[in-house]
């Protein structure tokens, strides 16, 4: 028996170039910038006030009448990716659940779904009034809480912050019954993700699956972690378009988003019998890791450099023949650097001729989305024969060579490479290739 | 190309004990794990107390403490077990450049890990300095002087759900495939049955699985305890845990880590390493149903079951008894009960099954692979734990839980359960192993 292949049929995207995979991708293409100054709430007394928000939405145009009470068991990071799944399945041609319950041609036993998700804070908001009751002379008071102040929260308040729920949410929707996951695993969520559900298919767990992840970073708690970690840009707040410069000599630090991306992965000859779009091959997925006794950034280039060499050896293919390489480059730069040296020391003499497309310039730092959003930008590419250019990128930093495009190019894309690592030294790397009909 | 997968080390941290010979002796002699909460002041919250891991001190286990001083509850659980369960297995964690021949390169990590307990100090002052009560806003200018002036970067980098794998790294030098992930109850169990995929199938040699956790914090008990999914017998913590019996009124939270050494056949028999079991049988599946119940008919529970019976290639005789996930609320075990009776059929009554959630809570993200070690060690010693408590079963709930006491039996084959919030199911076959 020919071993089994999986190819991506479709993709839905919810970022701050816009809802939509067209709005992400055109975004990108045309050079826009969706990082501004945050909105949500008043960030002031913050370093960084900053973001890629997503622009405005009603969660209600996005599931079945009969769903919309269960919407306010969601919190944003749920929302996004219950958005861009919706996309995903509506573009794919499939029919689920949530589209005509009278005519499904999804399999829900057949079906998986992987997302990467983030640890999800909840919103301040909404429990404040239960926190304010439990105070005593102005201070909080636990006895008073467990008495008076808990009783006051929203009895289901837990079920919309878990992890967890983002695939469950989309499940339930779409009725998908077979395997689901939810990767934690920091930045690197979604490269999991996707090559988790990539592999169940290839082991007959599942026929089809929906891969990505969902991350709104723009909750308060969780923009003051990133300031104090210091990973956030300081010095850019009135310029937030030109604020993330990855592998820029000016790098100054990351900018963080909100969003969603999902790619609906399916095997090759279900997808080929139903006549479904191809837009582009699993070619190959890996992860590993640096153990770094700091933590939070990379003690060196170690771990990612196995996660791209696995990678690329599972696509059978050298760093060679590559096309392009959509990588993590968050704009701070002793990561960026290290980056750039694992890039450059893989690549050996193509790294003069394989682009290098860094988007976080133009969309923000997604978190557990992030890895998700790369992928669907690498199957545009592969799709339309486009890189775009290196948004705010003038002059390298030292000791980068990558090759980064001033304009957006045309280009025949048979392999492309998306890598990335998060704090806590998770790295990852996946390969997506052109379909062709014969098997690599 | 599908290689065996077997256990070559086990280790766990867990409120009955801090090693697996210590859980084990516990769960033989009926002891239990409850107590009054002295994390932080419950003494007012509809349920007071939990099970605590007790008596433990990192400092004294990992060589290198300091590497490991700012990390969670779960992180410094997960850091003991995976010693334990390292050394067992003959990994070297102590040395630089360790000699055990292992290639680290092939030697992956796959955790089921929660998050830190976040600042409550912080969380909750900088609210109270901020609400207006008036208006109803944050003053965002009080809120974030308040979390500044308290909150601190190694705290909140360690409340991530990535840093107790990252912390396994650091300890074990693993470089091969690292994941983690959080699916609620059932995230270690499906941490391991992924582990067991990718050894499977050729992607590592080793994996060092598990699953880490705390939420005995004031959020993580909060937002139970609204859900109505704790046990409030707070003036009885000893028996409050009562899995299938007609008296259970909800779970009890717990703590932990836990860690098994998967390995490839081919890899532990060139080591001459000693084998545990092996595990068969992996099955995953989704109720696609509600986040807030389970599936009446218990479709997902029943799908993961036969998933993984037929992943195992065994018959339904083939099995000899049942770890189930048993949290001791109304509505799972009635499920539970349920899933078993539709995929065992008149064999259900035969097959033991049982709880050990009774005596040491239920340990969350950790829980499934706690459990899966009280199945080995029942595959070795032929000995099936019980189900402590069980004094007025339901009548509804009529197979054979074990109650009240160890039962002796010879046992070869065992399915391990774990079903999670928002309708994840993950059920795993371990085998006695043989050539």
């Amino acid at each position: 028996m020919a071993a089994r292949r999986v190819v991506i049929t479709s993709v839905g995207a919810v970022s701050p170039l816009g809802l939509g995979s067209e709005a992400f991708w055109s975004g990108l293409i045309q050079g826009r910038c969706g990082i501004g100054p945050i909105r949500s709430f008043d960030p002031v007394k913050l370093p960084c006030r900053i973001a890629g928000e997503v622009s405005e939405y009603k969660i209600r145009d996005y599931v079945p009448k009969s769903y919309r009470k269960a919407t306010k068991l969601m919190c944003r990071d749920i929302e996004l990716a219950v958005i861009a799944a919706d996309e995903a399945v509506r573009s794919s041609g499939l029919v689920s659940k949530a589209i005509d319950p009278e005519h499904v041609t999804l399999r829900p036993e057949r079906t998986a779904i992987d997302f990467g998700s983030g640890i999800i804070s909840c919103e301040l908001p909404e429990i404040a009034p239960s926190v304010v009751l439990s105070a005593v002379d102005g201070r909080f008071d636990m006895k008073k809480w467990g008495r008076e102040g808990l009783q006051t929260v929203t009895p289901l308040w837990l079920l919309k912050y878990l992890p967890n729920m983002l695939p469950c949410h989309v499940g339930i929707l779409h009725d998908i019954q077979g395997p689901s996951n939810t990767i934690t695993c920091g930045e690197v969520s979604s490269h999991i993700a996707v090559t988790e559900a990539a592999e169940m298919i290839l082991r007959d767990s599942a026929d089809a699956a929906l891969a990505g992840g969902g991350e709104a970073k723009i909750n308060p708690l969780l923009m003051v972690r990133q300031c104090l970690l210091k990973r956030a840009v300081f010095t850019d707040n009135d310029d937030p378009q030109h604020a993330c410069r990855p592998f820029d000599a000016s790098a100054a630090g990351a900018v963080f988003g909100e969003g969603a991306g999902v790619l609906l992965l399916e095997e090759y000859e279900q997808a080929k019998a139903r006549g479904a779009p191809m837009l582009a091959e699993f070619a190959g997925g890996a992860s590993s890791c640096t153990p770094t006794e700091a933590y939070v950034h990379m003690k060196d280039g170690s771990g990612l450099k196995i996660a791209i060499e696995q990678a690329l050896r599972q696509a059978h293919i050298d760093a060679a023949d590559l096309d392009l390489i959509i990588p993590h480059g968050t704009g701070i730069a002793r990561d960026d650097r290290v980056e750039a040296a694992v890039l450059q020391e893989v690549l050996g003499g193509a790294v003069e001729k394989v682009p290098v497309w860094p988007i976080k310039a133009q969309v923000g730092h997604l978190g557990a989305a992030a890895g998700a959003m790369d992928l669907i930008a690498a199957v545009g590419a592969i799709r339309h024969g486009t890189i775009g250019a290196a948004y705010n990128f003038r002059s390298p930093a030292d000791g980068c060579r990558l090759h980064f495009l001033k304009e957006p190019a045309q280009k025949k894309i048979r392999h492309v490479l998306c890598c990335g690592y998060s704090y806590g030294g998770q790295t990852a790397a996946v390969v997506l290739r052109k379909v062709s009909e014969a098997s690599q | 190309m599908s290689e065996r997968v077997v256990i070559t080390g086990m280790g766990v941290v867990c409120p009955i004990g801090n090693s697996v010979a210590e859980m084990w002796e516990g769960l033989m002699t009926g002891r239990h794990g409850m107590n009054q909460n002295t994390l932080f002041d419950a003494s007012a919250y509809p349920t007071t107390f939990d099970a605590e891991v007790k008596n433990y001190d990192l400092s004294k286990i990992v060589k290198n403490p300091a590497l490991h001083a700012h990390g969670n509850r779960g992180t410094a659980f997960v850091l003991g077990a995976a010693v334990e369960a390292c050394r067992q297995a003959g990994i070297d964690t102590e040395t630089e450049s360790p000699s055990d021949g292992l290639d680290r390169s092939r030697m992956g990590i796959y955790l089921g890990a929660g998050e830190g307990a976040m600042d409550s100090e912080a969380f909750f002052s900088a609210i109270v300095d901020a609400w207006n009560s008036q208006t109803h806003e944050m003053d965002w200018a009080a809120w974030a002087e308040t979390t500044f002036r308290i909150m601190t970067a190694e705290h909140e980098l360690e409340q991530e759900t990535n840093m107790p794998a990252a912390h396994l790294a650091v300890l074990t030098g693993a470089r091969g495939i690292l994941r983690s992930c959080l699916t609620a109850c059932a995230a270690s169990t499906q941490a391991v049955g992924e582990a067991v995929m990718l050894v499977r199938s050729g992607q590592a040699d080793v994996m060092v699985a598990g699953g880490a956790h705390s939420m005995i914090h004031p959020l993580g008990l909060m937002g139970f305890n609204r859900l109505t999914a704790l046990s409030t017998r707070n003036d009885d913590p000893a028996t409050a845990s009562r899995p299938f019996s007609a008296s259970r009124d909800g779970f009890i939270l717990g703590e932990g880590g836990a860690v098994v050494i998967l390995e490839s056949l081919t890899s532990a028999r060139k080591r001459g390493a000693a084998i545990l079991a092996e595990i068969t049988g992996f099955g995953s599946s989704s109720d696609a149903f509600r986040v807030t119940d389970m599936h009446e008919e218990a479709r997902g529970a029943v799908q993961a079951i036969r998933a993984a019976l037929k992943d195992a290639g065994v018959t339904l005789c083939d099995i000899d008894y049942i770890s189930t996930h048993g949290t001791s609320t109304v509505e799972n075990d009635s499920i539970e009960t349920l899933a078993i009776k539709t995929v065992f059929g008149e064999y259900a009554r035969k097959v033991p099954c049982s709880s050990p959630k009774s005596q040491f809570g239920h340990l969350i993200g950790a829980t499934g692979c706690a459990e899966l070690i009280t199945c080995v060690m029942a595959i070795q010693e032929n000995i099936l734990p019980a189900t402590m408590n069980l004094h007025d079963p339901d009548p509804a709930l009529d197979l054979d839980y074990v109650p009240n006491k160890p039962r002796k039996k010879k046992i070869d084959t065992v399915l391990k359960e774990s079903f999670g919030f928002g309708g994840q199911n993950n059920v795993l076959v371990i085998r006695r192993f043989s050539e």
